[in-house]
């Protein structure tokens, strides 16, 4: 027994020397690979980039009210992957120099998820698994966006979101490992206000149509607290549930309320169905329209007829391709492979590519823990929306925001010419203060 | 209080919302009470009509062509599956019906999205009834009055063919007594796919007749289809009277509690439906047995 005992004294002696060593060796070798070789496996690095590709995991909604801009955002992916790894990118973005990113083919998935938090999450778990996805993207609700963040943060896997307008997002439920470059709904509500007041005026009264989810109820906020300097005020606000089939018991509501503005929070197919019922509910007769989150299919679907004079922010609109050089290679592909102007959704696809891939050759490395300090440094990043960068604080992009109006029929030079672009507000003005946010960032470790 | 203006409107609304919660409903109550087949792919043959009306529409220019054509299209759909596929599972459990026609709502659905994509179609109110009619501090949209006439006809019409028609009476022998009915020289199979086929004109008419109300796009069915089955179940599952009676109490039932707050207008038509199960279990009108 004692033999033993010593024996087995002697062997964790020697485990405990051997432990002393390798950390002794660790601390002496040089800074940079000292760190490299501490943060050895960080989620799905560096298992998932072994080989000559890259994998991402992409889940947007393909089905239910959002699956037309869910389809935009894929088209949006599929056109950045083929960019990039094309070489496309090279010498439009200054960090890429070759095809791929940092030598390697970008491959990737896409799944349905619902517009719901559940199968999103199974579909990106799937990823992870199955393909040692190095980033997880894409989304079009901010709820979906609020638990992918979650999961990214317990899988250590880099997310950048796809089109989400919270203010949660970059708020109470911001996450280290997500990034937002969306205009969240204050940045909206702060861009569009001024300019209601002077094409409005001053002293109205609004009805407004919330979603009851998150991104309908920060939108609903941002709106009332940057147009009450004006002086409006809330004549009713409906709640509503996302997928309304029919909205004429709040239309009814919103005609009886005696609003003279008619603030339209809802999302997707949604917006285009209760901006259709209302007009036949005689309610934009007297009434101006606001969809401050301005959707992508809105006009498209109900025509310039209605549309006109409507006012909103957006992402993006095809015409801001004119003046920049990766916007104008989007637009000008994207239409030549699918025959139409793309939305905002598939924009904000193919911008965040751009982003992560320039993140992924600072860095030298798909290490999440490494791109994340990178897209935290406030460098500023070559994109098809002009230089931007992420503001480390909430991981909010400080991107301009683009208010626009619905255009006349007689004003349109092409059958998809729907909306001017009335001014371009700069991110930092629009961007809520970081102490605002309540955002508390967690650690990288 | 609200202002009487409000309730006046909201009441009114609930009539007219209720008529056409009772066609869509009517559909899926002469299914279930004649043949006894739950029907999961109710939403998404209401999904189909609103894209062939949609369609008809955009080739001829003709609401009314769109109408008929559009629900006779959907009929034939459903005829078809109901001789190739449902005809087999008549004496199969319940659950296997569910099964097979959840998964044929499916199939229709995809179909639909991979043909047409998710952006919402568009089908125009008719001109001639694109305005609002304002009777004192009430205004409402013309075509939704139009819409609550189709949907009295339709359900007037169905009620006629089958409780007081010849056609009806057999109908109703072959689906209590299909033996002795065989006996008689006339063929069982056929009376219940024209049964069948009923059913899905009329879900047709209502998916042509709702087009220019809603957004069609391929999960327009489905919100239709949940409040078809309170509907019925309110009413009393497979009574047609029932189901007028169900549409004309989901209708108010959402409307009168819209005019405090919209949001639990869901809340309280399942929370109705709770405690007519609790106090009636068959429903308003429904009775033991197949009708």
């Amino acid at each position: 027994m004692n033999g033993n005992h010593d024996q087995g004294s002697r062997r964790q002696r020697r485990d405990l020397m051997k432990f002393a060593a390798l950390n002794a060796g660790l601390l002496a070798l040089p800074g940079g690979l000292r760190e490299a070789m501490a943060q050895a496996t960080v989620g799905p690095f560096p298992d998932g980039v072994k080989g000559d590709t890259a994998f991402v995991g992409v889940s947007v909604p393909l089905t239910g009210p959002f699956s037309a801009e869910g389809k935009d955002q894929q088209l949006g992916f599929e056109l950045a992957f083929e960019h990039l790894n094309s070489g496309k990118w090279v010498g439009l973005i200054p960090e890429l120099k070759a095809k791929g990113v940092l030598g390697k083919r970008i491959e990737f998935g896409v799944a349905d998820t619902e517009a719901k938090p559940e199968p999103a999450i199974q579909a990106q778990t799937r990823f992870l698994r199955n393909n040692k996805a190095i980033l997880m993207t894409g989304c079009y609700s901010s709820a979906v966006t609020v638990a992918l963040g979650k999961l990214a943060t317990r899988e250590k896997v880099l997310y950048m979101a796809g089109p989400a307008g919270s203010d949660d997002v970059t708020g109470k439920d911001c996450q280290r490992f997500s990034f937002r470059s969306q205009p969240s709904t204050y940045m909206a509500a702060k861009a569009l206000a001024p300019v209601l007041a002077e094409k409005l005026g001053k002293g109205r009264k609004v009805a407004y149509l919330v979603p009851d989810y998150t991104f309908g109820h920060t939108q609903f906020n941002a709106m009332v607290r940057f147009t009450e300097s004006m002086g409006w005020t809330v004549a009713t606000k409906q709640v509503c549930p996302i997928g309304t089939a029919d909205y004429s018991t709040y239309l009814l509501n919103i005609a009886n309320s005696g609003a003279d503005v008619f603030v339209n929070c809802t999302v997707g197919n949604d917006c285009s169905l209760s901006v259709k019922q209302a007009r036949t509910f005689g309610v934009l007769k007297n009434t101006a329209l606001v969809v401050p989150t301005l959707q992508p299919f809105l006009a498209q679907q109900l025509g310039a007829e209605v549309t006109q004079g409507l006012w909103g922010a957006m992402d993006f609109w095809w015409t801001m391709g004119a003046n920049n050089p990766i916007a104008k290679l989007f637009v000008d592909d994207f239409l030549a492979k699918h025959k139409y102007k793309p939305y905002w959704p598939a924009h904000i696809a193919y911008s965040q590519m751009q982003i992560w891939a320039a993140a992924v050759e600072r860095a030298r490395s798909f290490n999440p823990i490494e791109v994340i300090k990178q897209l935290e440094s406030g460098k500023p990043m070559t994109t098809s929306l002009g230089e931007v960068y992420y503001r480390a604080g909430d991981h909010q992009l400080i991107r301009p925001v683009p208010v626009m109006r619905g255009k006349k029929p007689s004003e349109m030079k092409s059958p998809d010419d729907y909306y001017e672009l009335v001014q371009t507000v700069p991110g930092k003005d629009a961007v809520p203060p970081l102490e605002e946010t309540n955002c508390k960032m967690g650690d990288l470790a | 209080m609200p202002p009487t203006a409000l309730i006046l409107s909201q009441v009114f609304h609930g009539l007219v919302l209720g008529g056409m919660l009772a066609l869509v409903g009517s559909g899926l109550t002469i299914i279930l009470g004649t043949l006894g087949l739950v029907n999961f792919a109710h939403g998404a043959l209401f999904t189909f009509a609103a894209y062939a009306g949609w369609i008809v529409y955009e080739q001829t220019g003709s609401y009314l062509v769109a109408l008929v054509i559009g629900a006779l299209l959907t009929c034939a759909l459903g005829l078809a599956i109901e001789r190739t596929l449902i005809s087999r599972f008549y004496q199969r459990p319940h659950e296997d019906q569910i099964l097979l026609t959840f998964g044929l709502g499916i199939v229709i659905t995809e179909a639909l999205r991979w043909q047409f994509g998710g952006v919402g179609k568009t089908m125009p109110v008719p001109e001639l009834l694109s305005g609002a009619l304002r009777v004192g501090p009430i205004i409402y949209p013309e075509y939704r009055l139009a819409v609550f006439g189709i949907a009295a006809l339709a359900l007037l019409g169905c009620y006629l063919l089958l409780y007081h028609s010849r056609l009806g009476l057999i109908v109703r022998a072959a689906i209590e007594d299909t033996v002795m009915v065989r006996m008689l020289g006339l063929r069982a199979s056929r009376i219940r796919s024209m049964v069948f086929g009923l059913g899905v004109l009329a879900v047709g008419v209502a998916g042509v007749a709702l087009g220019p109300i809603v957004s069609i796009y391929p999960d327009v069915g489905a919100r239709f289809m949940v409040h078809s089955f309170v509907v019925v179940v309110i009413g009393g599952l497979g009574s047609f009277p029932g189901a007028i009676l169900g549409g004309f109490v989901a209708g108010q039932i959402q409307t009168l509690t819209s005019i405090f707050d919209p949001a639990y207008s869901d809340l309280m038509l399942f929370l109705v439906m709770v405690i007519i199960l609790a106090v009636r279990p068959r429903g308003l009108l429904g009775v033991e047995g197949r009708q």
